[in-house]
C-alpha cells in the first residue's frame, strides 16, 4: 500500500515533466498543425540556461545573491530568454519556409534537423562533460509512514497544474486565445478579420517555448546533471503524450503526459526496469491504433 | 548495342571495384567507404519508396536495418562460428559461401514482417501520426534487442567477422564487396521495376491523392502494405550487409541519429527519384567521409545542410526527376519508364 503510494507520487512527478513538454507541443501543433520536433531540444536548452543563470549570472560565479533570490529571478529569467531560443528557431527556420507556402513536409524536417543543431551544437560548444546543477532549495522531506514527500516533489506537481490552469484560461477565456484557435480553424480566412497571424504565431512559440524554460529549471533541480542530449528522448515521449492525448488539445497533452508517466513508473514498480520503453511504447502503439487521432482528437473530415 | 551500353559500362565497373580490391590496388579504408556507399543505397532508396513515392513521412528506418542486421548476424554465427553461448558451428564454415545471400534475405524477410507493425496502423493514419508510430517502432525495437540477453543486449553481438574469414578461407576473394554489390544491384533493379510498373504506379496515386487513388480502384490498404514491406524488407538487406562488413553490431548503432541519416539523403537526392537517391547517397557517404576529423561538429553541419536544402531548394538535387529528363541526352542509352 505505501509503495503504491510512493509510485503514484513518482509517477505525478513524471507525468507533470512530461505534461510541460507535451503542452509546448500541442499549442504549437494546435496552431500550425506543425510537429515542432525541437521543442524537446528546447527544453534541453532551457535547463541550460537555468544552468547559466543560477551559476554565472546571479549565482556564485556572478551577482552571488543568496539562493531564495536566485529562485526568484532565476524562474523568470529563465522561461524569457528559453522563450527567446524558441521565437529565434520561428523566425529564422519556420518563417520563411511558411512564407513561401512550402510543404508541410518541409516544416517538419526543418524542426528535427533544428532540435539535432541544438543537441550537438551544445555539445560541440560545452563539450560532453555533465554540468552539475547548484542545489538552491533547502531540501525538506515529509515522510508519512514509509512514503516521503520532498517539497521539490510538490513544487513540480504544482507547476504543472497551475500551468494547465493558466494555458486553459489563455487559450479558453482571452482574445489572443481565441485568435490562436481561430489560425487553427482557418488559416486563409483569418488575415483577411484583420488578425496579426504572424503575432498569434510568436505568441504561441513564447508560451510554449516558455513553459519549456520552466520545465528545464525544474528538471535540473529535481536531476541535477545536465548533458546535452537530455531533451531528445524526453522530448520524443512527450510528444508521444501529446499525440496520445490527441495533439492540439491542452486537456489532451495534461492527460496524455500524466498517462505515459503512469505507465512508466507503473511497468519499472513490475518489471524489470529496462523494459520500461519497449512496454511504454508499446502500450502507446497500440492506444494509437485503437483510437487513431488520440483520445481528445478530432477527427478531420477530408473533402474529395 | 546502344541499348545494353548502360549495363555493361556498369557491369565493367562493378568488375574493376572488384578486381582492384582483389590485387589490392585500393587499400582497406577506401574498400569500406565503397561498401558503406552501397549499403547507403540501399537505404536511401529503400526509405524512397515510402517517403519519396508514397508520400508518407516515416522515421523510424533504421529499426527494420537493425532487425535485418541482428537477424542475419545470427544465424551465420550459429550456423558457422564458434561462439560462446550457441557453441561450435553446426555447418561446416566452408558452406558459408553459399549461405550468405540466404542469412541476409533471411534477415531482410523477418524486417519485412516487422514492417507490417507499422503498415497496419498506415491504413487508418496518415502523416504525422504515423511519423510518430514509425519513432515508436524504433524506439520498441532497439529497447527489445537490448533486453534480449541471449544475443548480447546492449552490449551487442559479434562474430561475423569468423564467418567472413571462413568465406575467405574459401576462394580468396573480397566477398563483402562482392555481395554489397549484388545486394545494390538487386534493391536497385526491384525498385525501378516495381516503381515503373502499372502495379506500383499505385504508389504514386496514393501520394497524389489517397480517396481518388481509392476510387480509381487502387486497393491502398494491399498497395501501403506492399510498399512499407518492401522498403523495410531492403532496409534489413541493408542491415544484414552492414552488420557483416562491420564484425559488429549493437543496438545503440540503429537509433535515430541512423534514421536521420537515411532521411538526410532520402531528402537531399529528390524524393521520388531513385538515382537521386543513388546520386545522395554516394555524396553522403563522401561527405560523412570527408567529416569524420570534426568529429561532433560533423552532426551540426550535416543538418545545417538540410535546413539550408529546404529553405533554398526542397525538391532536393533531382526532385521527382530521374537522370534522364535532367539530361535528355541519356535517354539514349537507358530508359527509365
Amino acid at each position: 500500500m505505501e509503495a503504491l503510494f510512493q509510485n503514484i507520487i513518482n509517477a505525478l512527478q513524471w507525468g507533470s515533466f512530461y505534461a510541460l513538454i507535451a503542452l509546448g507541443y500541442t499549442l504549437v501543433y494546435g496552431v500550425l498543425l506543425l510537429i515542432n520536433f525541437a521543442h524537446g531540444d528546447i527544453f534541453m536548452v532551457g535547463a541550460y540556461i537555468a544552468f547559466g543563470v543560477s551559476v554565472f549570472v546571479l549565482g556564485t560565479q556572478g551577482l552571488d545573491l543568496p539562493n531564495w533570490a536566485i529562485l526568484a529571478c532565476g524562474v523568470p529569467l529563465t522561461m524569457v530568454l528559453t522563450a527567446g531560443v524558441g521565437v529565434t528557431l520561428e523566425r529564422i527556420a519556420y518563417r520563411p519556409l511558411r512564407r513561401k507556402g512550402a510543404h508541410r513536409l518541409y516544416v517538419v524536417i526543418t524542426a528535427l534537423m533544428c532540435g539535432l543543431i541544438l543537441e550537438n551544437g551544445n555539445l560541440a560548444l560545452l563539450g560532453a562533460s555533465r554540468k552539475k546543477f547548484p542545489e538552491l532549495m533547502e531540501k525538506t522531506i515529509w515522510t508519512f509512514g514509509n512514503v516521503s514527500v520532498t517539497n521539490l516533489k510538490v513544487i513540480v506537481i504544482v507547476a504543472a497544474f497551475a500551468t494547465f490552469a493558466f494555458l486553459n484560461f489563455i487559450v479558453t477565456r482571452t482574445r489572443i486565445g481565441m485568435a490562436m484557435r481561430a489560425v487553427s480553424y482557418d488559416k486563409f480566412a483569418i488575415p483577411l478579420m484583420g488578425i496579426p497571424v504572424d503575432t498569434v504565431i510568436v505568441f504561441t512559440f513564447v508560451l510554449g517555448s516558455g513553459f519549456a524554460g520552466l520545465a528545464g529549471m525544474l528538471f535540473a533541480m529535481s536531476y541535477p546533471i545536465l548533458e546535452p542530449y537530455m531533451g531528445a528522448l524526453i522530448g520524443w515521449k512527450a510528444f508521444i503524450a501529446a499525440v496520445v492525448g490527441g495533439i492540439g488539445d491542452i486537456r489532451g497533452a495534461f492527460v496524455g503526459g500524466f498517462l505515459l508517466g503512469f505507465i512508466e513508473v507503473g511497468v519499472v514498480a513490475v518489471f524489470p526496469s529496462t523494459f520500461r520503453d519497449l512496454i511504454a511504447f508499446s502500450i502507446l502503439l497500440l492506444i494509437l491504433w485503437i483510437k487513431p487521432t488520440g483520445l481528445f482528437g478530432v477527427a478531420r473530415h477530408q473533402k474529395i | 548495342m546502344q541499348k545494353y551500353a548502360i549495363n555493361i559500362a556498369f557491369f565493367a565497373g562493378c568488375l574493376l571495384i572488384v578486381l582492384a580490391a582483389q590485387f589490392g590496388m585500393v587499400d582497406l579504408y577506401v574498400q569500406s567507404v565503397i561498401m558503406f556507399m552501397g549499403i547507403n543505397i540501399i537505404l536511401s532508396s529503400s526509405l524512397n519508396i515510402v517517403n519519396g513515392y508514397m508520400g508518407e513521412f516515416s522515421c523510424g528506418h533504421a529499426a527494420f536495418m537493425c532487425v535485418g542486421a541482428y537477424v542475419s548476424s545470427v544465424i551465420t554465427v550459429v550456423l558457422f562460428a564458434q561462439n560462446k553461448i550457441f557453441g561450435a558451428p553446426i555447418l561446416p564454415p566452408d558452406m558459408a559461401v553459399f549461405f550468405m545471400p540466404l542469412a541476409i534475405l533471411a534477415g531482410g524477410v523477418v524486417a519485412a514482417l516487422v514492417g507490417i507493425l507499422v503498415a497496419v496502423p498506415s491504413f487508418k493514419t496518415r502523416g504525422d501520426y504515423l511519423a510518430i508510430i514509425t519513432i515508436a517502432v524504433n524506439y520498441m525495437v532497439i529497447s527489445g534487442i537490448e533486453n534480449l540477453e541471449i544475443i548480447g543486449g546492449s552490449r551487442g553481438f559479434m562474430g561475423m567477422k569468423q564467418v567472413v574469414y571462413a568465406m575467405g578461407d574459401v576462394v580468396d576473394i573480397p566477398w563483402m564487396m562482392i555481395w554489397t554489390i549484388l545486394g545494390t544491384v538487386f534493391t536497385i533493379w526491384i525498385i525501378r521495376r516495381f516503381v515503373s510498373s502499372t502495379y506500383g504506379k499505385g504508389i504514386s496515386a496514393i501520394c497524389q491523392d489517397e480517396i481518388a487513388a481509392e476510387i480509381m480502384s487502387v486497393n491502398t490498404n494491399k498497395m501501403k502494405l506492399v510498399a512499407f514491406m518492401l522498403s523495410s524488407g531492403l532496409a534489413g538487406v541493408a542491415g544484414g550487409l552492414f552488420a557483416h562488413v562491420i564484425g559488429y553490431v549493437n543496438p545503440q548503432s540503429f537509433n535515430i541519429l541512423k534514421s536521420t541519416e537515411c532521411m538526410v539523403m532520402v531528402y537531399l537526392g529528390g524524393m521520388g527519384s531513385l538515382s537521386g537517391s543513388v546520386l545522395s547517397a554516394v555524396l553522403f557517404t563522401l561527405l560523412l567521409e570527408a567529416l569524420r576529423p570534426l568529429q561532433i561538429v560533423k552532426w551540426v553541419i550535416i543538418p545545417l545542410i538540410l535546413v539550408l536544402l529546404m529553405q533554398f531548394r526542397p525538391e532536393g538535387i533531382l526532385g521527382n526527376k530521374e537522370l534522364s529528363d535532367v539530361f535528355p541526352r541519356l535517354k539514349r542509352y537507358f530508359r527509365f519508364k
